[in-house]
């Protein structure tokens, strides 16, 4: 310790911590021993990302400080201890628990605290504020008994605290005294457009308010009442009114402070005593504070450069450009955002429709950009930033920097191209064909671009086809050659891949990579080839060849769901069960306390098991007789039935039989997409035929066949191919009908699209399967006959396999399980707890 | 403390094929690619499940990337960046094979925090 100077920091929060590190890094230990105290009960977190608590992520997640960092590194961390009085001629600092230790050099790094407006009531109970893990815990506990929620406060912070109300389920409401939300980052016009976009999410926003008192409420706990009169009753208020300095130790030493608060600190980082630093939101320079988190850091580099002599780094000021999402919303703000520079020059443009509101500042010559103003679009905010950064000269027309590029509009035609540009596409983003068009028109030219640029397809998915057929739509339109790989890693479409990997009889995936790809795939190309292999095929698809190419859901042959627990369907050809096997189902779900719920294929789901889980439960039905029942696969799922004319007086034929046969038949097959088929026993249709894949209608005087209808999300209507076919015909042509699908569909492609796109619609697709044009059909035949003979249960082989099953644990190295999978009752079976639930259930314990 | 954390053996972490462990109190990713071995948290920030280590590996753009199993971002094996937002990314951890058997540090790397407000 011998000739160590001792250098106390003040305050552990993320400026404070980085600091250390910082001067751990610079190898400032050699120098000095140092103490560090923070009031909080844990060390340094991330206070930026503080709403994702609401949203899963732990206090321990949050953490910034790596296990082990002081001890370790042989520095002394006091926490749940403030130091409360600096003695500067002693050099001796003193604390809440009285402890009194000796500095030579010292670091205030004390952050700042919320403002909260002394308004009467301000102190009720259920009234708090937005900044440490103890203040969102408390809110959280609140709000399970509450409805209602109002933060104070329309800033930045505010926002993110309304969301985190928002998140906890609660009506939401932003009260803000300024004309407008974030007044500080954005303009008028701006903030009118952020105000519309957040209510838009069901927040209520009420600007110009200035609170008088907070009372007893009617119906809620308290009651807001505002200088015009207004009032508003809510359970939780929530103060997110901006910052103020924690200098209170520094004014009590004397220290030199700002006139409004804040410890005064010269270019090193220095206040007005030559052994005291002060960094981060409580240090004063030229008169500003530095509310956000990267000043900070500079400003804790230049003082460890000062401290240990390495550098001669200074603080000059920081850039207070800002880009967020906030609920979502798009919005930044750059350089002098209001425009208040003499002579200063701006351009807006507003665009209602899409909601996107940008303004540019530039210098009253026109050479330089000053700043900007970005809502619900701020996708141009890098390109500005570096431009005002590095004073690069706009263009003649600055305002070209923030007008939309022009997009040649198409005319109408078939398909997508008759959708109005209003249109929504994905609806999980909000994405227009419009956006879309212009997107593909801006230069993206696959899918991949067209994703990052719109977000379209990157939601739920289930628009992706949709998507895709608006690019190649507009691709044909500007004269682009369609490309149609499947990804970066093969320059081929799904249907050369199949025909290449039949041809070749290429048997794995890195043969075929080898020979007609590049690089070592990914989540596109790896499934396809895995589903195109086990078309040609019909391996075991967790052969070790195979397994590393399976999504999730093919991987341990369940179903995904939201929380990372699986959900099991059994096999139940044609709707028809036992009361046996009804029964067996009804034990495996009770003993294994799973969720239930019929399907609309005629079988049953059994939700919540767990990976560790589902061997057991599929060995009692398998042993119980059941097989897959393929839900998790792009294959066949279901044929459904109604009982024909076995039972029904109107049935004409055997519609039941007819879709067991059917369903074990095609069971297991693998295909670009999933199939499900149907067979009515009579023209009344009670098995909704033409809204499947393969419908198959009874009539007297044979089988009607329908191919290529849908439900879902783009609705279609079954085409009918073949009229009063006997039972041989009736499955040759289904035979066929599959195989032509699985050789040339695209990748994710329902049967409805790929005949909407079939060059020579249903005509072409008659003469192929009817009248063999292409002269392919006994390859068709023998090809499915191949895919019968080898299925297997999956599950059954599964089962058999020791290696196989040691997959499936949670943990390899535990046997503990997932603990953020929590259930809670409803209506008698379980579901997944919601976030809020699990903090409160976590919360009892 | 930190310190190395044995999580299996060599042979149970097979190439492309991700497996979790519990490391301390943390839930890690563990994945071998291309004779690398590389952990992340296994919580997927979008869906709030702890599913990563189901995600399937490749690369894409030059990074080595898993892709979550429920939306399908993806993030880069070694920064753990998200590629579709750069306002999100994962905890990587220390690991490495070291005498036949693959080693975890309970602690995260220090990683870029993003800029924002406090």
């Amino acid at each position: 310790m011998s000739g160590k100077q001792t250098l106390v920091v003040v305050g552990n929060g993320m400026v404070g911590h980085s600091f250390m590190e910082k001067l751990v890094a610079a190898g400032g230990l050699e120098h000095y021993q140092v103490v560090v105290f923070g009031e909080e009960s844990r060390p340094a977190y991330d206070r930026v990302h503080l709403s994702e608590f609401f949203s899963g992520r732990s206090a321990e997640d949050l953490s910034m400080v790596p296990e082990g960092f002081y001890q370790e590194n042989g520095i002394d961390l006091i926490l749940d201890e403030a130091v409360v009085a600096i003695d500067r001629d002693a050099r001796e600092l003193t604390t809440n628990k009285e402890r009194s230790i000796h500095y030579d050099k010292l670091v205030l790094a004390t952050g700042s605290y919320p403002f909260v407006p002394p308004v009467p009531g301000h102190e009720r109970d259920n009234c708090f504020v937005y900044r440490t893990i103890e203040d969102l815990e408390a809110i959280a506990r609140a709000a399970g008994s509450s409805r209602v929620g109002t933060v104070v406060g329309g800033g930045l912070l505010g926002l993110e605290a309304a969301k985190a109300l928002k998140d906890l389920g609660l009506e939401t409401h932003v009260v803000e005294f300024a004309p407008r939300l974030m007044a500080v980052q954005v303009d008028d016009g701006g903030g009118a457009m952020l105000r519309q976009k957040i209510e838009a999410l069901g927040v209520q926003i009420h600007t110009g308010k200035n609170t008088q008192l907070i009372t007893d409420g009617e119906g809620a706990v308290h009651q807001m009442q505002f200088a015009d009169g207004e009032v508003l009753n809510t359970d939780i208020v929530l103060f997110s009114a901006g910052i103020r300095p924690r200098d209170e130790l520094a004014k009590q030493a004397d220290l030199a402070m700002g006139e409004r608060g804040g410890i005064v600190i010269n270019n090193d980082c220095l206040t007005s005593d030559q052994s005291i630093y002060a960094i981060g939101e409580c240090a004063l320079w030229e008169n500003r504070i530095f509310g956000l988190v990267a000043p900070g850091y500079q400003m804790a580099q230049v003082a460890v450069d000062h401290l240990t002599g390495n550098g001669n780094s200074q603080f000059t000021g920081a850039d207070m450009s800002t880009k967020l999402k906030l609920m979502g919303v798009d919005v930044a703000s750059i350089g002098d955002a209001h425009g208040n520079t003499k002579g200063s020059l701006s351009y807006q443009f507003i665009d209602q429709e899409k909601q996107v509101y940008k303004k540019l500042v530039v210098s009253k010559t026109k050479k330089r950009v000053l700043g900007a103003v970005l809502v619900g679009d701020a996708d141009d905010y890098g390109t500005l930033l570096q431009m005002m950064l590095n004073g690069i000269v706009p263009p003649a027309n600055p305002a070209e920097l923030i007008l939309p590029q022009s997009d040649g509009s198409a005319s109408a035609g078939m398909g997508v191209a008759a959708l109005p540009e209003t249109a929504q596409i994905c609806s999980c983003f909000n994405v227009s064909k419009g956006d879309l068009v212009g997107a593909v028109a801006g230069g993206c030219q696959d899918i991949a671009a067209l994703k990052a640029e719109t977000n379209a397809g990157t939601g739920c998915g289930g628009c992706a086809q949709l998507v895709k057929q608006v690019l190649d739509h507009e691709l044909t339109q500007l004269g682009v050659e369609v490309k149609k790989d499947i990804c970066e890693h093969f320059p081929h479409s799904r249907q050369e891949l199949y025909h290449l990997v039949r041809v070749g009889e290429l048997k794995t995936f890195s043969q075929v990579i080898e020979k007609h790809g590049r690089g070592m795939g990914c989540d596109i190309c790896k499934p396809t080839i895995g589903s195109i292999l086990a078309s040609c095929w019909n391996d075991y698809i967790l052969k070790s060849d195979h397994a590393p190419l399976q999504d999730t859901n093919d991987y341990f042959l369940g179903n995904m769901q939201k929380d990372g627990t699986y959900s099991i369907v059994p096999r139940v050809p044609g709707g028809e069960i036992t009361p046996e096997k009804l029964i067996v189902i009804g034990e495996v779900a009770k003993d294994f306390n799973l969720y239930t719920k019929i399907t609309g294929g005629q079988r049953i789901d059994l939700f919540g098991a767990q990976v560790n889980e589902l061997p057991a439960i599929w060995k009692r039905l398998v042993d119980a007789g059941f097989e897959t029942g393929h839900a998790y696969g792009k294959s066949l799922r279901t044929v459904k039935s109604c009982v024909g004319s076995t039972w029904c007086r109107y049935g004409v034929l055997d519609s039941t039989s007819m879709a067991i046969a059917i369903e074990h038949r095609y069971r297991g097959v693998r295909s670009p997409h999933k199939v499900k088929m149907a067979v009515s026993g009579c023209t009344r249709e009670c098995a909704e035929a033409q809204s499947k894949d393969v419908g198959v209608i009874a009539t007297e005087k044979g089988w009607n066949l329908y191919v290529g209808g849908n439900g879902g999300m783009k609705p279609r209507h079954a085409d009918l191919f073949a009229t009063e076919l006997d039972d041989e015909t009736l499955v040759k042509y289904i035979d066929r009908f599959l195989m032509f699908y699985i050789r040339t569909a695209d990748r994710l492609q329902r049967t409805s699209v790929w005949l909407d796109n079939l060059e020579g619609g249903l005509d072409y697709l008659k003469s192929v399967i009817m009248d063999d044009s292409l002269c392919i059909n006994q390859e068709l035949e023998d090809e499915m006959t191949h895919l019968v003979g080898t299925y297997q249960c999956e599950w059954k082989t599964t089962l058999e396999s020791p290696e196989k099953l040691k997959r499936f644990s949670h943990f390899i190295n535990s046997d503990q399980l997932d603990s953020n999978v929590v259930f809670v009752d409803e209506r008698d079976q379980i579901r997944p707890a919601t976030e809020l639930e699990k903090i409160q259930l976590k919360e009892v314990m | 403390m930190s310190q190395w954390t044995t999580i299996c053996q060599d042979e149970q972490l097979s190439s492309n094929l991700g497996i979790c462990a519990l490391v301390g109190s943390h839930q890690v990713a563990v994945f071998r690619v291309k004779d690398q071995v590389f952990a992340l948290e296994n919580f997927d920030p979008f869906s709030n499940a702890n599913v990563m280590s189901r995600g399937l590996v490749g690369d894409l753009k030059g990074h080595l990337v898993v892709a979550s199993p429920i939306y399908k971002q993806h993030f880069d094996l070694a920064s753990g960046q998200c590629l579709e937002d750069d306002t999100v990314s994962l905890k990587v951890f220390p690991v490495r094979l070291h005498e036949g058997v693959v080693q975890v540090m309970p602690t995260p790397l220090v990683g870029h925090v993003a800029e924002r407000v406090v």
